[in-house]
């Protein structure tokens, strides 16, 4: 008896704990109006902004803390990984709690886009960014760039040794030494950009010569990145920044370098990361200043500088090391074009790579 | 249970049809527990059934199937394999050490799947640590880990405590007399371990190879890190790649239907054979008679501490490994006892609410035997078997369209551990349960006791280490569950998972070997009361 009269009290003072909970989570916020009327746990307090963020805490926490501490508004963040998160507010639906939806790729945001359930963006901040960097109809934009590379080990490889074109890894003479994952978003949509841009069987083809070269199969980038360095495999296909991280931690002596592929191939791609609105947020005003801060010349000198990505507004110097994007011979493809992502999991599956 | 002669026949039927306090609690448990299957029904009809018919047979879905299949196969009986003798030699020898060894053993089990098979990766991968050590000596490369025995080692060395408990639990609750009966006929040890102990086990070993089972069906992280294509990571891609979610749901019902199968298998296994001790009043201090080991101590010892070398000491070495390098680069010792704490919380919230919750289906299970009552127990183990995503997605369903104000609060988070976990609990409680003889029920009903009042006072303190045993179990899974836990955590409710995944996610190693490491303390604690409370006993 006694542990079952334990148990039903844990319960009962978890419950009546409950509310306590939720608001230790957000303290300085919480007015006594606020608590009462939140059903949510969250606190719906005018200056409380909720943010779901696929881009990770380690990345974006410094930066939504300089917004929080300049404006004085709360944000709470459900940090998740960014597909996980849009099949969520798509499972919400018009009940969804989140104001802002900041996602690591533009497949993501344009899914939750075509369920009509983001917001136009004002025009203030759309323009400050390239067209091909957002969303045509304006329901989001891209924050930071990201440019498809290959990572070659530099023990085994110069740069003289690398093909200009994605295709030439379908020689046999990388049979074994490929590392990719492609069960990745950014994976995905640079195969996607290769069918777009090359044809569906060209895109077959290719994926069919990596398969006979019988590649690494990784969980993602920096999976593919220390295999990379550690010779597991001697190339694999990333995002760029992966590197510079890297490179930080362990100082020059990381034996791995990105290579940039040539004449606009689809394996330069250049991808974003970028944020929406969503149609039920509670806090629209506030949701619009958090986008026009990601947009400021200070946030976007943050990604530049500490996550090492490109920033997208003119005129925001890009990290030292860096090939400067112009230099990216990247193709030219817009990339709300690259929504077809189930015609490229079809071609992923046929191809047997999936 | 009762001598059919003994009794009119009208009583009997009476004495098995459940008490309103019963069947009322056990089917409100089992319409929680249908809430994922109704949402996957749902999602996977919403495009019409053709669409089922095109997911479930394009491609290599079926073949993954098999695969998936294959591995809790695998997983299972290496399971076995490495617990029942694990359990034998720590409740019924002289092995030197044996409550430390039972500690030890049962600790594996407090590390998550996603850091183990990291943590393997790194050892045994290529260009790993053990590579790196033996390539002075001429081993050129070490045999592949990725694919399918990679994933079943890990698995099996992160899941075969499941077994191992539930075993143990056994082993000190059996009725000695049975054992003692078959020496004093003249049969050896040997034959009595196989002929009267091992049959004895089949319940528990059941109980236990059903948790793993199920747990390598739905286990995500260690087969991703270990390339093997499983269903879950199928259902995983579906969720990451596509946005439609018509395509996973059809996948997750998939699996539904597998772990239907093996429930079946199971309930084939499990039989219809009683046992409950024979008398009362005979409890061994060791539930038995202690076989002396001999020189076979040293086999003994090594086996033990080979096992626990490769599930506990390497990879908690290599989590402080790490953790000594990023604080020797300079890296801050982030000790997130705020994290912690809220992991604690929530998993002992889960914990009492799973065994409270599994207490009746247990009751219902194993003293009203019959076709509704085995279909509730079967039913809470059908979610068990679900990637968490799915389970997670579920409920952000039902929470933020038909229950906005529980939605994003504790209260949803709970109910989530409870219904993905609940199985642990109803396992441990129903072999106790096993154990616990009616006629003492019966008794209590005679001398005028009502149905409700016979449970609480009489039944649940006799199975009182089987449900606790089961609430730790649940409490040392939620502790590591992470899908569930980041889409419904109330916001900005950080526990040690979700710490662990965003270190792991970036590749910040050094900063997730903390929050691994204060998840293995953390959890090791109420596994090491739950082992002296043995001792107590």
């Amino acid at each position: 008896m006694a542990p079952l009269v334990l148990l039903a009290a844990l319960v009962t003072v978890g419950c009546g704990q409950q509310e306590s909970g939720g608001e230790s989570a957000s303290e300085e916020a919480s007015t006594s109006q606020g608590e009462t009327t939140s059903p949510g746990g969250s606190v719906a307090d005018e200056g409380t902004l909720v943010v779901y963020s696929g881009r990770n805490e380690e990345l974006v926490g410094p930066i939504i803390e300089r917004f929080e501490a300049e404006t004085g508004i709360d944000v709470e963040v459900r940090y998740g990984d960014t597909a996980e998160l849009a099949a969520t507010i798509l499972e919400e639906g018009e009940n969804s709690p989140a104001d802002v939806f900041l996602s690591q790729d533009a497949g993501a945001l344009g899914a939750v886009a075509d369920r009509g359930l983001l917001s136009p963006l004002p025009e203030g901040a759309l323009g400050q960014v390239d067209e091909r960097f957002r969303s045509p109809e304006g329901e989001w934009v891209g924050v930071s760039g990201r440019a498809r590379v290959v990572a070659y080990n530099t023990e085994a490889l110069s740069e003289g040794d690398l093909p200009d074109s994605i295709f030439g890894f379908t020689e046999p003479q990388w049979e074994g030494r490929i590392g990719w994952a492609p069960t990745n978003g950014s994976f995905q949509a640079f195969v996607t950009a290769l069918r777009v841009i090359e044809g569906e069987g060209e895109a077959r083809q290719w994926l069919e010569g990596i398969q006979a070269n019988a590649p690494r199969v990784y969980e993602n980038n920096i999976a593919i990145l220390e295999a990379v360095a550690s010779r597991e495999v001697d190339i694999g296909l990333v995002n760029h920044y992966y590197l510079f991280r890297k490179l930080e931690e362990q100082g020059d002596g990381f034996p791995a370098r990105n290579y940039y592929l040539k004449n606009g191939d689809p394996g330069a791609l250049v991808n974003v990361a970028g944020v929406g609105i969503l149609r039920t947020a509670e806090h629209p005003e506030v949701a619009r200043r958090f986008v026009e801060f990601l947009l400021s010349e200070e946030a976007q000198r943050y990604f530049a500088d500490e996550t090492f990505e490109y920033p997208l507004v003119d005129g925001v110097p890009i990290n030292e090391n860096l090939v400067p994007l112009s230099e990216i011979e990247t193709p030219n493809i817009d990339l709300s074009n690259l929504d077809d992502l189930e015609g490229t999991l079809d071609l992923l599956r046929e191809t047997g790579v999936l | 249970m009762i001598a059919a002669g003994r009794k009119p026949r009208s009583r009997t039927s009476a004495r098995l049809r459940p008490p309103v306090a019963v069947w009322l609690p056990a089917l409100l448990v089992a319409a929680a527990m249908s809430l994922p299957l109704v949402y996957l029904v749902f999602r996977a009809l919403e495009n019409g059934p053709s669409e089922v018919v095109e997911v479930a047979f394009r491609g290599k879905t079926l073949a993954v199937l098999a695969r998936s299949f294959a591995l809790a196969a695998i997983v299972t009986a290496a399971s076995l394999a490495v617990a029942v003798p694990l359990a034998w030699l720590t409740v019924r020898t002289d092995l030197p050490g044996r409550r430390a060894w039972a500690i030890l053993a049962a600790l594996p089990l407090v590390v998550p799947s996603y850091v183990g098979g990291f943590v393997l990766v790194s050892v045994l991968g290529p260009r790993g640590f053990a590579q790196g050590a033996l390539s002075p000596l001429g081993v050129e490369r070490l045999p592949e880990i990725y694919g399918l025995h990679g994933a079943a080692l890990a698995l099996t060395l992160f899941s075969y405590p499941y077994v191992f408990l539930t075993v143990r639990g056994a082993l000190r609750g059996m009725d000695p007399a049975l054992e003692e009966a078959s020496r004093s006929l003249g049969s050896g040890a040997l034959a009595t371990f196989f002929r009267v102990t091992l049959p004895q086990l089949k319940p528990a070993m059941v109980a236990g190879a059903l948790l793993v089972a199920l747990y390598s069906l739905s286990d995500f992280g260690a087969v991703s890190l270990l390339q093997f294509d499983s269903f879950s990571r199928e259902i995983y891609t579906q969720y990451r790649s596509a946005f439609d979610r018509t395509p996973a749901a059809i996948l997750a019902l998939m699996l539904v239907a597998l772990t239907a199968a093996i429930l079946a298998l199971e309930a084939r296994a499990r039989g219809r054979a009683r046992y409950h001790r024979s008398t009362v009043g005979t409890a061994h201090p060791h539930g038995g008679r202690i076989v002396t080991l001999g020189r076979w101590r040293w086999p003994a010892l090594l086996f033990c501490s080979g096992v626990v070398l490769l599930a506990l000491v390497v990879p908690v070495g290599v989590l402080v490994f790490w953790l000594s390098r990023g604080l020797a680069a300079g890296e801050p010792l982030r000790l997130l006892w705020g994290a912690a704490f809220n992991s604690v919380y929530v998993s002992g919230l889960a914990a009492g609410t799973a065994a409270l919750a599994a207490l009746p289906v247990a009751v219902l299970a194993v003293r009203y035997r019959g076709r509704a009552s085995g279909f509730v127990e079967r039913l809470s183990y059908l979610g068990y078997a679900l990637p968490g995503i799915v389970l997670a997605l579920a409920l952000v369903f039902f929470g933020a369209n038909f229950a906005p104000g529980l939605y994003g609060t504790l209260v949803l988070l709970v109910f989530a551990y409870a219904v993905h976990f609940l199985p642990q609990a109803v396992g441990a409680t129903r072999a106790a349960l096993l154990q616990v003889r009616p006629s003492v029920e019966e008794a209590a009903r005679g001398l005028g006791r009502g149905p409700v009042r016979v449970v609480t006072t009489i039944t649940a303190p006799l199975a009182a280490s089987g449900i606790l045993a089961g609430a730790a179990l649940v409490f040392l899974t939620a502790m590591k569950e992470l899908p569930a836990t980041l889409l419904l955590a109330p916001l900005g409710f950080d526990t040690l998972a979700t710490s662990l995944w965003t270190a792991t996610s970036e590749g910040f190693f050094a900063r997730a070997a903390a929050p691994a490491l204060l998840l293995i303390l953390v959890s090791a604690l109420p596994m090491y009361l739950l082992v002296i409370r043995e001792r107590a006993q």
